[in-house]
Order: C-alpha cells, then structure tokens, then sequence
C-alpha cells in the first residue's frame, strides 16, 4: 500500500476528484493547508497598505491505493491538477505500513 | 365598517395631506370624496347611519381641525420612534463594521463595547445628560429635566419620553464611534468610564450648543449660543459625529498604534480584519438606520422627511463612488474597506445640511466626503502614523467638518433655504467648536484613564487577545467541547 499525499491549487479539487474516482480510489481526504514553494507568497493591499501573503492556499489531497494503482492515480491527479502554471503543486509517495477500519478491524487490503 | 372607523380614515387621510393646519378647500375635497363614496350603490346598506354621522362630523369643521391637530401630534410620535428604532439600529451598524474590520480575537470585546457604551450611555444620559443638553439653557448647558420624573413628562404632555428616546439614542451614536479608533487595545473599564463621561458630560453639554432650542416648549424657551449665531447642523454632522470623531481622535492618540502596526522604520503595516462580509453588512445597517438619523430629525411627521431621505441616499451613494475611485486610481484597486467608509463618510457629510440642500449639492457633498475619507486615512496611516483600525477618525472627523462647513456653502443650498455666504462663517465657529470641546475634554479624560485605572491592556493580552484576556470568552471557539466525562489523568 501507498500513500499519495498530493498538494494542489484548492479550485482544481473537483477535477481532482472525478478523476480519481474514475481511477477506481474509493475515499479520500482533503485538508486545508498553507504554505510556500517556488512561488513564495504574493503582495496585497489592505486600506492601502502593502502585505505580503507568505502562506499561501492551498489543499491536501490524501488517498492510500494498492501498490498496482499507484501509475495511473497519479498520472490521472497529474493531468486533473497542472495547469502549467508556477503553483501548481507537488505529489509525495511513501510506504504505508498497515491499514485498519475502526468500525470491523478490518486491516490493510480489505480496510482500504 | 361602523362610523366610528369611517371617522378614522377620514381624519388620518386628512392628517396625511395637509400638516398642522386644515384648509377649508380641503374639507371641502373630503366632503366631495365621503359623499361620493356614500352614493355607491354597493354600500347603500350603510348609508343611513353614515349620513347622520356625516352631517355631525362635517358639519363642525373647527372640531374636525382640533381632530387633525391630533392626529398629527400622534403622527409625530410615532414617526419620531420610528426613527429612534432605526438609529438604535445602527448600533449594530458599529458593531459589526467595527468587529469585521478588527482581528478575531478582538470579536467579544467589540461586542461588548458596542452593547456597554449604549448600556452605560442610556442611563446616563437620563440621569443627567438630557437635562445639561435641553434643560433650561442659561449660557454654556442646560440645567432642568435632569432624571426627569414620568409625572413631569406626563404633565408635559408625553412629548419629553419620545424626544429623550430619539436625543439617547444620538447620544449613544457619538460615543460608539470612538470603539472602533480604539479597538483591540483599550482596557475594559476604562471604556466604561469614558462611555458614562461622553453620554452624560461632553456630548450633551456641546449638544446643546446647537440643539437646546428644539425642546424650547418645555425648557422656557431658551437656546444654545451656536443655535442663536444661526448655526444649522439638522441631523448632528457637528454635534453628534465630529463629537465621535474628535473623541476618537483623542483616544487614539493617547492609546498609541497595535503592537505590530507600524515597523521599525516607522512604515505602516496592514492587519486585515478577519470579516470583511460582516463589515460591509455593518455598513448596509449603517444606511438603513441613517434614514431615520436624518428624515427623523424632523422629529415630526412633515412631508420634507421625504427629501431628506432622499438627499441622504444621494450623498452615501456618491460617497461610496467616490472613495472607490480615489482608492483605485491611488492603489490601482477598488479597496471593499475603503468603499465601505466612503458610503459612512458620504452620509457624515450629508447629515448637517440635508434638508437645506438640492439633490445636486447633495451629490457633490457625498463624493467630496469619499474623496476625503481615503485621504484622510492615508495621511492618518502614514504620516500622522495615528492608528485607527476602522477610519473612525476619518469617516466621522474629517467628514464631520466637511459636513458642516457644507451647510454653509450656498452653491448647495436649496431654493428656499436661505443659505448666504454669511451662513460660512457661522458653520466655521460650529466647525472649531465641534471639534476643540470634545477633543480637548477627551484627551483629559483619557490621561487621566491613563493614569489612574490604565487605558491600554498588557502587550501580552494584546498579543492573545482581548477576548480571553478581558472576558474570557472565544468569540469563534471551534474544537472547544462541553464534554463532562474527560478522565483526569
């Protein structure tokens, strides 16, 4: 099992979503977060006063697939996220050591 | 329908057209018109009772004026509270600009403040600040009606209550417009002291500069000295928000900018307030209830309250155009706080002179008081370094001034007003004295805060906010549970 752990611009998370739906994932998790990348932040005004927004919006996207899918989540997550722009996003990947339903203490393939 | 109701809308029709006084052409009209409806045939049932009490009724044409009289005694009351209801209105008007365009972690406090100056303004205003405004005048205050009696008032004829309810609820205005310079940063009580001074000394003692006389029937006829020069300020741009904003002022520059508002070079910062929605709502109650500020200043049912109104639309709608376009040509962005002033700094302006006004002078009023406002606040922010998280100083000062200087100017004026270049002078006396009284009684009673029970909270209940730190309360208390059966450890 793998978590993909996706960073993406917080308008793109319909198409993120129907995309990998039609991959074939079965739940999701979407978390607001803020950071910065290349694109560092950007200056905005307020009553006429320059700020620098150093964090900027953006949305977490975790989901944990069977090793299989791993290929086509992420290039369907890819193509439903990139716009080409600067701010894009990233992806991690990591191992994902066991899974367990709290409701039957199912575990791992039959927990996903 | 019996007689009796018939007689009902037939004087309250009559009260409707004419005020005051009942022309004979008039009855004549309403003879006509009650005739002509007794003559249709649907309601021929009715006709026999209806004409023997028409002929009573019409036939004593004086008492039919003594009737109208009073219905337009009671027209003016309830119109008077009518417009009370809505200025007790803007009070939310305040609050919600103030907490929207502040911090969340200031939010209960602004509430607080909002609710406690009107609370501590009421009473103090009825203990003694109605009688130094409108009491018997005999120079600089008034000095009767001090917690008037209801048998005192009663005897009066009632008038005083709904008059005391509309003047407290003008009284609650001026001292609500200094929250929000001073928010984020003001300790508590020392609010609360100053809340008592403004609504029972300072406010109404200028009040009655200009207003004495509007109670002239029940305090023997006396006037304020601005009042005697000719002073005109209709609805308070002078006696009720120069007052605030001259406060405001005062209490702002005691108190020193936010921790963090300006750097170490002196360069402004911004802090964004955490609701901008809620503000500008705050801003659309603000409108709404200056309707009543300036059509029920009339405090009578009269038929100008409809230009009035109108004049008052006019001047916040060129107000808000334009601050929007000084702030888009000067930033390059139509600013939404900065609009939103523009619409409260229009309707400051508009407030002295608009039933003295054409709709022209009206619009003109209105986009001078949005064009100051951004330029005040800038030169406030940035040069003055003055810190004052919602414009209040710009918005009820600077267009205060504006206000009454306005009314004064005779390329406004209307036909009929009777404004001469004379009228200037007048409103330049008004202007000085509306703003150096408050401002100089404020700035004492504020050091003396300072120095006795403390004006600003400790850098550390800055930083966390005022909410825990002076209430203990969370105005948005998200992961906060009421759960009981946590296991201590």
């Amino acid at each position: 099992m793998k978590k993909i752990e996706a960073i993406i611009r917080p308008f793109k998370l319909d198409e993120v979503k129907v995309a990998l739906v039609n991959a074939g994932i079965v739940g999701m998790t979407v978390t607001e977060v803020r950071g910065f990348g290349r694109q560092k932040g950007q200056t905005e005004r307020y009553r006429g006063s320059e700020y620098t927004v150093e964090f900027l919006q953006k949305l977490k996207v975790e989901i944990v697939v069977e090793d299989e899918l791993v290929d086509t989540v992420v290039e369907k997550l890819i193509a439903a996220a990139r716009t080409g722009e600067i701010g894009d996003g990233k992806i991690f990947i990591s191992p994902v050591e066991k899974t367990i339903r709290i409701r039957t203490g199912e575990v791992n393939r039959d927990a996903l | 329908m019996d007689s009796v109701s018939f007689f009902g809308i037939a004087k309250s029709s009559v009260s409707l057209v004419e005020r005051k006084s009942m022309s004979t052409t008039m009855i004549q009209r309403l003879k006509g018109q009650a005739l002509q409806w007794l003559c249709r045939p649907t309601q021929g049932g009715l006709t026999a009772a209806l004409t023997i009490s028409l002929v009573f009724l019409l036939g004593q044409e004086s008492a039919c004026a003594q009737d109208a009289e009073v219905v337009q005694k009671h027209a003016d009351t309830v119109w008077t509270l009518v417009g009370a209801a809505l200025v007790f209105f803007m009070q939310a008007g305040f609050a919600m600009v103030e907490t929207g365009f502040t911090r969340a972690k200031n939010a209960a406090n602004i509430m607080m403040k909002n609710l406690m100056d009107f609370c501590m303004g009421c009473c103090a205003f009825w203990f003694i600040g109605f009688g130094l405004m409108f009491g018997e005048n005999t120079g600089f205050f008034g000095r009767s009606w001090f917690a008037f009696s209801w048998q005192q008032a009663h005897e009066a004829g009632d008038w005083p209550f709904t008059f005391f309810v509309f003047q407290m609820v003008f009284a609650a205005t001026a001292a609500t417009i200094v929250s929000g310079a001073m928010a984020e940063r003001t300790k508590f009580v020392a609010y609360l002291i100053y809340s008592v001074v403004i609504s029972g000394l300072i406010y109404p003692i200028s009040g009655g500069w200009a207003w004495n006389g509007l109670f002239g029937d029940y305090n023997g006829g006396t006037s304020g000295w601005l009042e005697d020069l000719g002073f005109i300020d209709f609805a308070g741009s002078g006696v009720v928000h120069l007052v605030g904003g001259a406060s405001a002022l005062a209490g702002a520059m005691v108190l020193g900018p936010r921790i963090g508002k300006y750097g170490p070079n002196g360069e402004p910062r911004a802090i964004p307030g955490h609701n901008l929605p809620l503000g500008m709502l705050g801003v659309f109650i603000l409108t709404l209830g200056w309707i009543g500020f300036n059509a029920g200043s009339t405090t009578a049912a009269s038929p100008d309250i409809g230009w009035i109104a109108m004049n008052t639309l006019l001047a916040a709608s060129a107000g808000a155009i334009g601050a929007t376009i000084t702030c888009w040509v000067h930033f390059g962005k139509p600013d939404m706080t900065f609009a939103a002033n523009g619409v409260l700094a229009g309707l400051v302006g508009i407030t002295a002179p608009c039933n003295t006004v054409h709709p022209v002078g009206a619009l003109i009023i209105g986009s001078v008081a949005g064009i100051l406002v951004v330029i005040s606040a800038v030169i406030l922010d940035t040069v003055l370094k003055i810190d004052d998280p919602v414009g209040a100083i710009s918005v009820h000062g600077t267009c205060g001034i504006w206000g009454v200087l306005a009314a004064g100017i005779p390329w406004f004026a209307h036909a009929n007003s009777g404004v001469t270049w004379a009228q200037f002078g007048v409103q330049v006396v008004g202007a000085l004295a509306y703003f150096f009284w408050p401002f100089l009684t404020c700035l004492i009673l504020f050091l003396i805060l300072k120095a006795t029970v403390g004006l600003r909270t400790s850098a550390e209940e800055e930083l966390a906010g005022l909410d825990v730190g002076e209430h203990g309360n969370v105005a948005y208390p998200d992961f906060v549970t009421a759960s009981a059966e946590l296991e201590q450890p």
